[in-house]
């Protein structure tokens, strides 16, 4: 009987530790401090074939540069970003942040800065002279109310043209469009030959294209203006982009999965064009299995998307300070490393992007990228809402619905309505 | 002291899982209801009481009502194949065909693979392109020579919540026919037996004695099915998504918490599955404490 009763009682008591237990283990990942050695925690999506190249790249200037602290990757695979967002909202909602993260720099990062998750760099920015190698206009376009929270580490470009030669010349297309009227004769053109005109992915990809269709329709001052607090949705230049948007959607070809799938058409010489970041260069160009291994220029080229010639439209990945990171110390000398011109030479040529610092090293930089780096230098400069510089998460999500519905019913009327209450309900 | 004696150790075994259902499953569950009836739209502000307003300015959400309806055909077709194959496939085996245990295995495996798993290999399955950028079904069918069976699949812009089905028909339908094998097993020989010497012939001995005989099974399935269906999140997701044109609440709640970071709106969608599953469950365990007292 005694052991039946000490049984019930150990067992019980086990449970209940198990249960307690539950909350406490996260501190020593976190925190460290074993054998004197301090962990840094920096949480990031990159695990795929380039990006995780490159962050191991930086890991190791990382490393050498700081013997006195012990890189610790936190990296979640999966969907852009998506997981590892939703993960990072919730340690960061229980006051458990890693020592820096990953984010995309500009109006994404605006949910955490309005809850006080994050630190102001100003000063880092101070101590590294950065408003000196930073493009001017990339810094206005980071800062929220004068402060900078994020150190942009790349820059990808969303608008451009991919485009198949063989297909344009089979179609009897001389050049890449330059103008959106230009664009939609040519997709004509294409859709005679029994090509596919433009190919396209998932729900996000239409919101991509919508991107550089707004820009390319409205110009880059109306464009920009958008996102300020005098914007107007509702006008009828907004109204004639979205015309377009229509025109230059019916032409798509049967929705991909993904954006791979979308691409891969284009450089199989099934369809035409694509509208896509230029991550899609590295897809394109790089050998099997992480690529297709096509040859540029012949086998796929590329162009600035139609009407925006002239104009970069960006987005960033950058790190950050959160407010009560376990390692400050650790945190801010990754941040100097992914701010410093080595760092960023080191992971931007893997990554398959551009340095956001203007004094690179230009030799490190081929093909595309060289292209791209000059065009950096020289373009005004556009933030990309699919990709988090101009609209805040809630305004980007409420941007995507409206774009689902609109897949389905084609409604320009009801589309600008709901972009234009999207506008107004955002917050931002 | 004796009586104590009998219940006490019973209770503090099972008191770790009392307290872990009250915190985690009913404590939560309030917390959610509590969230949904507040006005707290972003993750800063600590939000205010506001009764029932989010519950009922959803349905103003055209999101929200195609989310809803996705959901019901899902539901529909996916219940009603799955118990439909499933019924068929305990009937083909009831007869006792050789080989019995390995059918049993093949029909059953598909359960042990996640939905997630399930989903990546029927994206690729049920791939949309048509005539000759087929791939998956559609090139099946063209080879079959079925070529105008082709479609869109789950891009289908009205039935494609149909099709999104067929994945977990496939992978429920063996779970339903162990169901109702052990269901058909449990019909007495002898009520068979008797019918037949009163004349019935072996369809209506199917008819008037052992189809009623399996209602229970069938309402168990149709409750299990039910709550599963109502629920999918990780099917969708892995075949195609966070699309509207493949919306469910889940996913919905889901954009909503995660990327709109609009915890109100995400909890009262939340409130809406637990309640439409409740719908299902509720008067099942009714059902079954009634039933529960009568023997």
């Amino acid at each position: 009987m005694r052991r039946r009763w000490l049984a019930a009682v150990a067992v019980s008591v086990a449970g209940l530790l198990t249960l307690t237990a539950c909350g406490g283990n996260d501190d020593k990942a976190a925190g460290g401090g074993q054998s004197g050695q301090k962990k840094v925690e920096v949480f990031s999506w990159w695990t795929g074939p380039g990006e995780a190249d490159g962050l191991k790249a930086m890991r190791e200037i990382f490393e050498k540069g700081n013997p006195g602290f012990t890189f610790y990757d936190a990296a979640v695979a999966g969907g852009s970003g998506d997981q590892a967002r939703a993960l990072l909202a919730s340690k960061l909602q229980a006051n458990q942040p890693p020592d820096t993260f990953q984010g995309h720099a500009g109006a994404e990062l605006q949910g955490y800065i309005k809850a006080g998750k994050l630190e102001p760099l100003n000063s880092l920015y101070d101590e590294l002279k950065l408003k000196d190698v930073l493009p001017q206009e990339l810094i206005d376009q980071i800062s929220v109310q004068g402060q900078v929270y994020s150190v942009p580490v790349n820059i990808h470009r969303s608008n451009v043209l991919w485009f198949n030669p063989s297909v344009l010349k089979e179609a009897g297309i001389s050049a890449a469009p330059t103008t959106i009227e230009e664009f939609v004769a040519d997709l004509d053109k294409v859709k005679k030959t029994g090509k596919i005109p433009l190919s396209i992915g998932s729900q996000w990809t239409a919101v991509h294209l919508l991107e550089s269709v707004l820009l390319g329709s409205l110009g880059t001052d109306a464009y920009n203006q958008l996102w300020t607090a005098n914007a107007d949705w509702s006008g009828a230049n907004v109204t004639k982009a979205l015309e377009n948007f229509k025109a230059i959607l019916s032409y798509a070809g049967t929705p991909q999965e993904d954006w791979q799938p979308a691409a891969k058409q284009v450089a199989d010489g099934e369809a035409a064009f694509n509208i896509m970041g230029d991550w899609a260069y590295g897809y394109f160009h790089n050998p099997a299995p992480g690529g297709l291994g096509k040859t540029s220029k012949t086998d796929f080229d590329w162009a600035a998307s139609p009407g925006t010639d002239g104009t970069f439209m960006w987005l960033s990945d950058s790190f950050t300070l959160p407010k009560g990171a376990p390692n400050r110390d650790g945190a801010l000398a990754w941040l100097k490393v992914a701010a410093s011109k080595e760092g960023q030479d080191a992971f931007n040529p893997k990554k398959g992007s551009i340095p956001a610092r203007k004094d690179a090293d230009k030799s490190l930089y081929q093909d595309y990228l060289a292209w791209d780096l000059e065009q950096w230098a020289s373009d005004k400069l556009a933030g990309s809402i699919q990709h988090g510089v101009v609209a805040n998460d809630a305004w980007r999500t409420a941007i995507n619905d409206a774009v689902g519905l609109f897949q389905q019913d084609k409604d320009v009327a009801k589309f600008q309505q709901a972009l234009t209450d999207a506008a107004k309900n955002s917050g931002q | 002291m004796r009586r104590v004696r009998r219940w006490l150790p019973g209770l503090l075994l099972v008191s770790p899982s009392i307290v872990a259902i009250a915190v985690f499953v009913y404590g939560l569950l309030g917390w959610n209801f509590k969230v949904a009836m507040s006005d707290q739209h972003d993750e800063i502000s600590q939000g205010s009481f506001v009764r029932l307003e989010n519950f009922i300015g959803i349905w103003e959400q055209e999101r929200w009502g195609i989310s809803v309806r996705h959901a019901i055909v899902f539901t529909v077709v996916f219940v009603g194949g799955a118990l439909v194959l499933g019924w068929f496939l305990a009937f083909l085996m009831e007869k006792g065909i050789r080989g019995e245990g390995g059918f049993r295995a093949v029909y059953l495996f598909p359960m042990a693979v996640s939905f997630i798993a399930t989903g990546v290999v029927w994206r690729w399955l049920m791939n949309s392109g048509t005539g000759e950028r087929a791939v998956g079904l559609n090139s099946l069918l063209h080879y079959l020579g079925l070529d105008f069976l082709q479609w869109q699949w789950f891009r289908d812009p009205d039935w494609g919540m149909a099709a999104m089905a067929i994945p977990a028909i496939w992978q429920m339908s063996g779970y339903v026919m162990a169901l109702f094998l052990a269901g058909f097993r449990g019909v007495p020989e002898e009520l068979r037996e008797s019918a037949r010497v009163d004349g019935c012939g072996e369809w209506q001995v199917y008819r008037y004695i052992v189809l009623p005989m399996l209602r229970p099974v069938t309402l168990s399935a149709l409750i299990i099915l039910g709550h599963i269906s109502l629920k999918v999140f990780d099917l969708i997701v892995a075949v195609s998504g966070k699309q509207i044109i493949t919306d469910v609440p889940a996913i919905f709640m889901w954009t909503a918490v995660f990327d709109s970071h609009d915890p109100a709106k995400g909890a009262t969608i939340a409130a809406y599955i637990v309640l439409s599953v409740a719908v299902f469950v509720i008067p099942y365990l009714v059902w079954n404490a009634r039933k529960g007292k009568r023997s």
